[in-house]
C-alpha cells in the first residue's frame, strides 16, 4: 500500500502507476518502452552489452537473431523474469511510461501484472479453462463479482479468439487442448490481467503452420490494444507479424528499425548476413 | 561335504568353465576371430552359467525333496548327485561349442531365466505370506465367531478361555496414534519439502535434505526408546498432569508425536521428489502473471503435484499403520476407546506382539487371533498402497 501512496506523491508525474491509458496517450510520440545501457550477467558470463532501444505503443515490434544472441534475455528484464533467476544481475535502465522498472520502489508484482508474457512452449495451468483465464484477474483482484470475472473471462477469451472453440467446455481441463489452442489458452490469460505491454518469447515455436498462422493473425489484432513484443527464429514470421524489427548478435543490439528497412535495407553488415542466410 | 565347500566347488567349476569355453571357442575360429557367430567371452559364459545353474538347481531340488526322502540327505549322495549334474552340464555345454554354436542366444535365454527367477521368488514370497496368514486365520474363526472379532468392543484375552476379542479398540489405537502421527509428520513434512525445493539456495538444500534423510535411517526401536524414555514423561510432567488429563507416560500422544517424527523425512522427500517434478514452465507462467513466489506455490504448483503429494501421505499412513516399536514401547498396553490422547491405548500391531509372545501353541483362539489381526492390517496397508501408487499413476501423466 505504501509503495502506491509513495507513487502518487510524487507530483512531477515520472513515477505515477499505474500509468493510465489517457496519461501515455496525452505524450504522442514518446516511446512505451525505453532502455538505455542494459547488460545482463549470468555469474561471471555477460550475456547482453549495453543495449539501448526505444519501443513504441501499440505496435508490433520483432527481436530477431541467432540462437543464444540475448534476445530472450532482453525480453525476460522488460518484467524482470530474470531476476527468478538467482545468478542474474542486471544493470542499466529500462523505463515504461518513463518510469524505471529497476527502481527498487517498484513492486514487480504490480509490473508483471502491466507487462505479461507469454511463453515458448504453451504452459497452461493444470486447472479447467476457465480458472487458467480467470487467474490473473483473481490474484489482482480486478473484478468484484462471480459475474464480473465471467465477463472478462469470455472477453479474454473472445479477443484471444478461442471463445467459439472452448465456450462449451470453459470447465475442462486447460491441458487437454491443442498447442495451438493452449498456446491461445496462453495469451487469453495474459491478457485478462490487463496489460499494456505483452511480451511473446518465440509464441509458435512449439506450433504447426495453420495454428502459427492464427496466432500471428491475433498478434496482429492484438496490436491496437497492447504494444507486442515478440522474440522469434523465424524472419519470414517478424517481417509478417512486426512493424519494427531489432537484430541481436552475441548479446549486442546491432539494428533495429522499421521491419521493411531491415529486412529491404539493412544499415549493417552483419543484419544482412542474418537475413540473407550467411550466419546464424 | 558342507554346503559351502559345495557352492565354492560350483563357483570353482563355473570359473574354470569360463576361461575353457573362450579358450575352444578361439581355437574352434581357427585364427579368425569374426568367423565364430558369437563373442569367445559369450561361449566361456554359456559353460559357466550352465555349470553353475545345474549344480544349484539340483541342490534346492535335492534339499526340499529330502524332507520325504531322508536318503537323498546323506553326507555322500546329495554333494555327489550335484557334482554330477553340474559335470554333466558342463561337459555338454563344452561339446557344442564350434564356430557356428550360437552361444550368445543361449546366455541370453539362461540371464533372462535368471532374472525371471529372481523376480517370482519375491512374488512367490508374498503370496505363500498371504497364504499362510490366511490359512491361520480360517483356523481362528472355526474357533471364534468374525463377528464378535470385527465388531467387538471389548478386548480380554484370557488364556484359561472364554475371552473376549472384539478388535475394535485395537483398531481405534491403530487409527487414534496414525491420525496424530499425520498429523505431524504431513505439515512438518510438506512445509520442510516447500522450503527446499521452492525457497532453499542449492547449497543449504543440498546440505538440509540428507539430513532429514538421516531420520530415516534410525531404527524404529530408538525412537520408541525416545518416546519412553524422553518424550512420554516430558508429555506426562508438563502436559498431562497439570491439565488433569492423566497420569501415563504411555499414551497414544506420546506414541503418535514419535512416530510422526520418524514419518517427517518419509512425508518430505516423496513431496520434495514430486514438487520438483512440477515444470518450471508452470512456474513461469505464474511469476510472468505477476503473481507471487508463495502465491504460485499455492495456487499452481501445490495443486498440480495434489494428486502425488496425497500419494505420499497415503504410503506414510500404511506406515504409521503398520509401525510396531513405538507404540510398544511409546502406546502401551490398555485396549480402550477414548478420546484423550494422553491416556495409554493400544493397537493392533501391539496386540499381535502380545499374544504371540511367550506362546507357540498354535491352537487357541488367544494366540490364532494374531493372525486374524495381522491380516486385517494387512489388507488395510494393502488397500492404502493401492490406492496411493493409482493416485500417483494418474499424477504422472499429467504433463505428458
Amino acid at each position: 500500500m505504501t509503495l502506491v501512496d509513495e507513487k502518487a506523491q510524487t507530483a512531477s508525474g515520472t513515477l505515477v502507476y499505474p500509468a493510465t491509458p489517457a496519461a501515455a496517450a496525452a505524450a504522442p510520440g514518446k516511446p512505451k518502452i525505453q532502455a538505455r545501457g542494459v547488460e545482463v550477467f549470468y555469474g561471471e558470463k555477460q550475456a547482453l552489452f549495453g543495449v539501448s532501444i526505444d519501443i513504441p505503443q501499440h505496435q508490433v515490434t520483432s527481436f530477431i537473431g541467432p540462437s543464444g544472441c540475448g534476445k530472450s534475455t532482453f525480453l525476460r528484464c522488460i518484467n524482470r523474469m530474470n531476476d527468478t533467476i538467482p545468478i542474474c544481475r542486471v544493470s542499466g535502465s529500462i523505463e515504461i511510461d518513463n518510469a524505471d522498472i529497476y527502481d527498487p520502489r517498484i513492486d514487480v508484482v504490480e509490473l508483471r501484472a502491466r507487462v505479461g508474457m507469454v511463453f515458448q512452449k504453451p504452459n497452461p495451468f493444470p486447472k479447467s479453462i476457465f480458472e487458467n483465464v480467470a487467474y490473473g484477474p483473481k490474484i489482482h483482484g480486478l473484478t468484484r463479482s462471480k459475474s464480473e470475472l465471467e465477463e472478462l473471462v469470455t472477453s479474454s477469451l473472445k479477443r484471444a479468439g478461442l471463445w467459439n472453440e472452448v465456450k462449451d467446455r470453459l470447465h475442462e481441463p486447460g491441458t487437454g487442448l491443442s498447442g495451438g489452442q493452449q498456446q491461445r489458452l496462453c495469451i487469453a490469460r495474459a491478457i485478462a490481467t490487463k496489460p499494456e505491454v505483452v511480451l511473446m518469447d518465440e509464441p509458435c515455436s512449439a506450433l504447426d503452420p495453420i495454428a502459427t498462422a492464427i496466432v500471428e493473425e491475433l498478434i496482429d489484432e492484438l496490436r491496437s490494444n497492447y504494444t507486442i513484443i515478440i522474440v522469434t527464429h523465424s524472419m519470414q514470421q517478424a517481417a509478417r507479424v512486426s512493424q519494427r524489427t531489432a537484430f541481436f548478435h552475441l548479446g549486442k543490439l546491432i539494428e533495429e528499425g522499421r521491419t521493411e528497412d531491415i529486412f529491404s535495407n539493412p544499415r549493417e553488415k552483419q543484419t544482412e548476413d542474418y537475413i540473407t542466410g550467411k550466419i546464424g | 561335504m558342507s554346503a559351502t565347500l559345495l557352492f565354492l566347488i560350483l563357483c570353482a567349476l563355473a570359473a574354470a568353465g569360463f576361461l575353457i569355453g573362450r579358450y575352444k571357442a578361439i581355437s574352434a575360429a581357427g585364427g579368425d576371430l569374426r568367423s565364430l557367430h558369437s563373442l569367445t567371452h559369450y561361449h566361456g559364459w554359456g559353460i559357466a552359467l550352465a555349470t553353475f545353474l545345474a549344480g544349484l538347481t539340483v541342490l534346492v531340488g535335492l534339499s526340499l525333496a529330502s524332507s520325504a526322502f531322508p536318503a537323498l540327505a546323506g553326507p555322500i549322495v546329495l554333494p555327489g548327485v550335484v557334482l554330477v549334474a553340474a559335470v554333466a552340464a558342463f561337459v555338454v555345454s563344452y561339446l557344442r561349442i564350434e564356430r557356428d554354436f550360437r552361444a550368445r542366444n543361449y546366455v541370453e535365454a539362461m540371464v533372462l531365466g535368471l532374472l525371471m527367477l529372481a523376480s517370482s521368488i519375491a512374488i512367490l514370497t508374498t503370496v505363500s505370506i498371504v497364504l499362510s496368514m490366511l490359512f491361520e486365520t480360517a483356523r481362528f474363526f472355526q474357533q471364534y465367531s468374525w463377528t464378535s472379532f470385527f465388531f467387538g468392543a471389548e478386548w480380554s484375552p484370557n488364556f484359561r478361555g472364554n475371552s473376549n476379542l472384539g478388535m475394535l479398540p485395537l483398531l481405534w489405537g491403530t487409527l487414534y496414534v496414525s491420525f496424530i502421527a499425520l498429523a505431524v509428520a504431513v505439515p512438518v513434512g510438506l512445509f520442510a519439502a516447500i522450503y527446499l525445493v521452492e525457497y532453499a539456495t542449492p547449497r543449504f538444500r543440498s546440505m538440509a535434505k540428507p539430513a532429514i534423510e538421516i531420520l530415516a535411517g534410525i531404527p524404529t526401536i530408538v525412537y520408541g526408546l525416545f518416546a519412553l524414555i524422553t518424550v512420554g514423561p516430558i508429555l506426562r510432567d508438563y502436559f498431562a498432569s497439570p491439565l488433569g488429563l492423566g497420569q501415563s507416560s504411555a499414551s497414544v500422544m506420546t506414541a503418535g508425536l514419535v512416530m510422526g517424527i520418524m514419518l517427517i523425512p518419509f512425508v518430505s522427500s516423496l513431496s520434495d521428489d514430486i514438487i520438483n517434478a512440477v515444470p518450471r514452465t508452470m512456474r513461469d507462467g505464474s511469476l510472468g502473471l505477476g503473481a507471487t513466489k508463495s502465491e504460485t506455490i499455492k495456487r499452481v504448483v501445490i495443486p498440480a503435484a495434489l494428486p502425488g503429494i496425497v500419494g505420499a501421505i497415503l504410503l506414510a499412513a500404511s506406515r504409521a499403520i503398520g509401525e510396531t516399536m513405538i507404540v510398544v514401547l511409546g502406546a502401551g498396553a490398555a485396549a480402550r476407546m477414548s478420546l484423550n490422547p494422553f491416556e495409554a491405548m493400544t493397537t493392533v500391531t501391539v496386540k499381535i506382539v502380545s499374544q504371540l509372545t511367550g506362546d507357540t501353541d498354535f491352537a487357541s483362539p488367544e494366540t490364532l487371533v494374531a493372525f486374524a489381526l495381522g491380516i486385517t492390517l494387512f489388507a488395510f496397508t494393502l488397500g492404502l498402497n493401492v490406492l496411493a501408487l493409482y493416485i500417483v499413476r494418474r499424477y504422472r501423466e499429467q504433463y505428458e
